[in-house]
């Protein structure tokens, strides 16, 4: 419970150390949210009433526990650039930066433990070797770079794949794969790439330990010594690997969305900073934040499930 | 291998209820039951509202859409005239201070109210801040009062003679809003335009309906408006030729792949693009620095290379698309003669030039292009100049607002009165962006809003027009022009010398 509590703990400071820093870098960076929106013809007198109306011309300590004071009570505010509230817009985002985040870590799993797992059976064969340099490859290509490749080779190919904006699942599920499976692709490469050479290393070390050689000797079969005992050994620092990999595919969405006109909750996070609308930045830092957080989170009990050591 | 197909089996439940369902949904029909094409349209916009309060709005895109919606007492027609909208008739005092309007009859609001004097009040009153002490405009600072003897006049009285005022009528400045709609305009528009709000979807779309209650007879004959927010022009040519668009502009560069199968309109966008110069600087504040650099950047290679020749020259901040009020020949003061310049820059003391930056925004393409050429011109006559390449908002927050820069380059939009267009290069005006200033412009227009007759008002403007170009405020280059692809079935689009997809007459026929 005590540990549980401290997780708790940890979590409340993440949030309010990570709204503090978006607060402070927004007041560095140039521009000011009305004139960006109004562009250069905008009439003084408007814009003076709109500084008033939005609490632009307060001091910053009290703009800022203003947000506070909302957002603990739940209410972030409006967005300045779309006059909503922060929260609806947000709602609006999250099925679709959801459902690529979620597509893209499936995409991960499916193929990297498998991989991974096929290659630390076999070590030093021409397949591990073959799937090493691939991986290195892999984890080196820009996501931006690739999703472009991705398009002009798979997109333009197949009518199956929509290669530009969303089609909601109620819609038509098979419409949906077709616009997020490429973007998928190209957050979960360089995943899978890391998350094979973390597995392969973890099953290999375990595969070496003693209680591999006793089962063995004692007859057992090796497909059920391979998941009964090295995986559920090997899995702890696979998840912490996958607690990153999951941090890693949210910030991803934000730039594949651009790429691929996803109107998720990055591409709504990007004009949020060039339209300067502090609001709704820092309402999807937020979010994002609590979801990375919250992953983490349950990396950490999922380890105490895995290993009751841990708790100690 | 018994592993293996634990592993498939799953899988295949999966795509094979992905398969079902799939099967379920039913496309979408375009056509009617009578087969005819169904009355509905998709416009390409590039960018979001800034709000659908036309009080609050700002943004020249925004009135693209909105103007469908609201009406104004005056409305500006297609050759940039003014005429009444929903005032039937108007007459002005003879010492221009009284304005009298006869409103027009049987106008409704959207939501069936019939509009009243008292929303004309409650309009203006709106604007200038009366009561809630917030005033969205300065352009009614100038009313000394306003009145409504009975319920179909209104007048409003100034404090001075004001000859752009009728000008600040239109929908753009003062769209009559329905009183009992306070306080919803942005989330509920509500106006007496030819189309309704039905609906706003950020970064998505807005969609209007028709108002089968419009005051003028017969129209419109869309039933369904939808504008689609797209930023990226690629992916919007691509939606038009797919059909899933039937209005988008298009590049200068990309005519050819779309002037078979489409049709094209080509509006003079009644915009400003120039070079401008920080005249507080120096060495822009000597005259003969400022017209040298007229003489080296070569306007006609410009339109060319930028625009593909859908470009009009200009020479001042004014566009042919103005009328009467626009001064002609002045494109052709400073032709491109680079011994000219040259002499001009050795007699300011700069024989051999100097260093200089450009600096630009990176929200169009369009800045970068120009840019390239003008270093390349200005190279020619010893000018080394560099390109900065900053974002929209550090744009407007650094060169704009606080005139960090010594060159930028940037287009103004037209706007309907002459006075509007281009007062910002009175000494004092907040958006003197280049830092202009000279005694006898100031007092041209100082005075010119006093003048009440129209000719002598057309004689200041040329005057001003005059100065601007002589003086060099700018390097002027051109009005580029907007290339409209169309849906070939659409017909009665009408072209305007502002931001207006006036859709009241447009329809699509077979």
């Amino acid at each position: 419970m005590a540990y549980f509590i401290r997780r708790l703990f940890l979590l409340f400071i993440t949030l309010v150390l990570v709204s503090l820093i978006t607060f402070a870098v927004f007041q560095i960076i140039p521009g000011d949210p009305i004139r960006i929106m109004l562009g250069p013809e905008a009439d003084e007198t408007q814009i003076e009433t709109l500084e008033k109306e939005l609490g632009l011309d307060q001091p910053l300590h009290i703009q800022y526990v203003d947000w506070v004071g909302g957002a603990i009570t739940g209410d972030f505010g409006k967005s300045i650039r779309f006059s909503r509230p922060v929260s609806d817009l947000i709602y609006d985002r999250i099925p679709i930066t959801f459902s690529l985040a979620v597509l893209s870590v499936i995409l991960v799993v499916i193929i990297a433990i498998p991989l991974g797992i096929y290659v630390a059976k076999k070590p030093n064969s021409l397949m591990d070797y073959a799937l090493s340099t691939v991986t290195q490859v892999g984890m080196a290509i820009p996501s931006f770079w690739l999703g472009m490749l991705l398009i002009l080779y798979l997109g333009m190919t197949f009518s199956f794949f929509q290669i530009s904006g969303y089609v909601p699942w109620s819609e038509s599920i098979l419409g949906a794969l077709g616009t997020l499976i490429l973007p998928a692709l190209t957050i979960a490469i360089p995943q899978i790439a890391v998350s094979f050479r973390y597995i392969r290393t973890s099953v290999l070390e375990q595969m070496q330990r003693d209680y591999v050689r006793t089962a063995r000797s004692k007859g057992m079969r090796e497909g059920s010594l391979m998941y009964r005992h090295v995986l559920r050994n090997a899995m702890i620092p696979i998840l912490t690997v996958f607690g990153l990999i999951f941090a890693e595919v949210v910030a991803g969405t934000i730039i594949v969305e651009q790429v691929f006109g996803l109107p998720g909750l990055g591409s709504l996070l990007i004009t949020a900073i060039s339209y300067r609308d502090f609001p709704l930045v820092q309402g999807i830092v937020m979010y994002i934040t609590l979801i990375v957080v919250f992953i983490n989170f349950i990396i950490d009990i999922l380890y105490s499930i895995i290993d009751p050591r841990i708790r100690l | 291998m018994q592993n293996v197909f634990k592993k498939l089996v799953p899988i295949t439940i999966f795509f094979a209820l992905f398969l079902v369902i799939s099967a379920c949904s039913t496309g979408d029909s375009d056509k009617n039951k009578d087969g005819s094409s169904s009355q509905e349209i998709n416009i390409r916009v590039n960018n979001d509202p800034d709000f659908l309060d036309p009080h609050m709005a700002e943004a020249s895109i925004t009135f693209q859409m909105l103007l469908n919606i609201f009406d104004g007492l005056m409305v500006g027609d297609t050759d940039g005239s003014l005429k009444p909208a929903l005032a039937k008739d108007y007459s002005i005092s003879d010492d221009g201070l009284t304005y009298t309007f006869t409103i027009r009859d049987n106008v409704k609001f959207h939501n069936g109210d019939p509009l009243t004097t008292e929303d004309i009040m409650y309009s203006f009153e709106r604007l200038m801040g009366k009561g809630s002490g917030k005033p969205l405009t300065s352009n009614f600072d100038n009313i000394a009062s306003l009145e409504a003897p009975d319920d179909k006049t209104f007048v409003i009285t100034l404090k001075e003679p004001n000859s752009a005022f009728l000008s600040y009528l239109t929908a753009q400045d003062s769209a009559i809003l329905p009183k009992s709609n306070d306080g919803k305009h942005n989330e509920e528009p509500i106006g007496t335009g030819p189309f309704k709000y039905q609906s706003y979807s950020p970064q998505n779309n807005l969609v209007l309906v028709k108002n089968k209650d419009y005051w003028k007879e017969g129209l419109p004959y869309l039933d369904k408006v939808t504008f689609t927010f797209q930023p990226d022009d690629q992916t919007a040519l691509m939606s038009l030729q797919a059909g899933e668009m039937d209005f988008v502009s298009v590049g200068a560069h990309r005519v050819p792949e779309v002037e078979n199968n489409f049709k094209l309109e080509y509006q003079n966008s009644n915009a400003t693009l120039l070079v401008g110069f920080n005249e507080a600087r120096e060495p822009f504040n000597d005259t003969r620095v400022r017209q040298a650099i007229n003489y080296a950047i070569n306007k006609d290679d410009i339109i060319e290379a930028v625009f593909s020749g859908y470009a009009t020259k200009i020479g001042s901040n004014m566009s042919p698309a103005m009328g009467a009020f626009y001064e002609e020949g002045l494109e052709k003061m400073y032709d491109h003669d680079v011994e000219k310049a040259k002499n001009l820059l050795s007699e300011a003391g700069y024989p051999d030039g100097f260093e200089t930056t450009i600096s630009i925004s990176s929200h169009a393409a369009m800045y970068t292009d120009v840019a390239q050429i003008v270093v390349e011109n200005l190279k020619e006559i010893g000018i080394k100049a560099k390109i900065e390449v900053v974002e929209w908002g550090i744009w407007l927050d650094r060169i704009y607002k606080g005139r960090d820069y010594d060159m930028t380059i940037i287009d103004f939009t037209g706007k309907l009165s002459p006075y509007e267009t281009i007062k910002r290069y009175q000494s004092e005006d907040s958006g003197n962006l280049v830092h202009f200033s000279n005694n006898e412009y100031d007092e041209l227009m100082k005075n010119v809003l006093l003048e009440t007759d129209e000719n002598r008002q057309i004689e200041m403007y040329h005057r001003a027009q005059e100065i601007l170009a002589e003086e060099a405020a700018a390097a002027f280059i051109a009005d580029y022009q907007i290339i409209w692809a169309m849906n070939p079935k659409m017909e009665g689009y009408k072209l305007y010398p502002y931001f207006f997809h006036d859709l009241s007459e447009v329809k699509l026929v077979d």
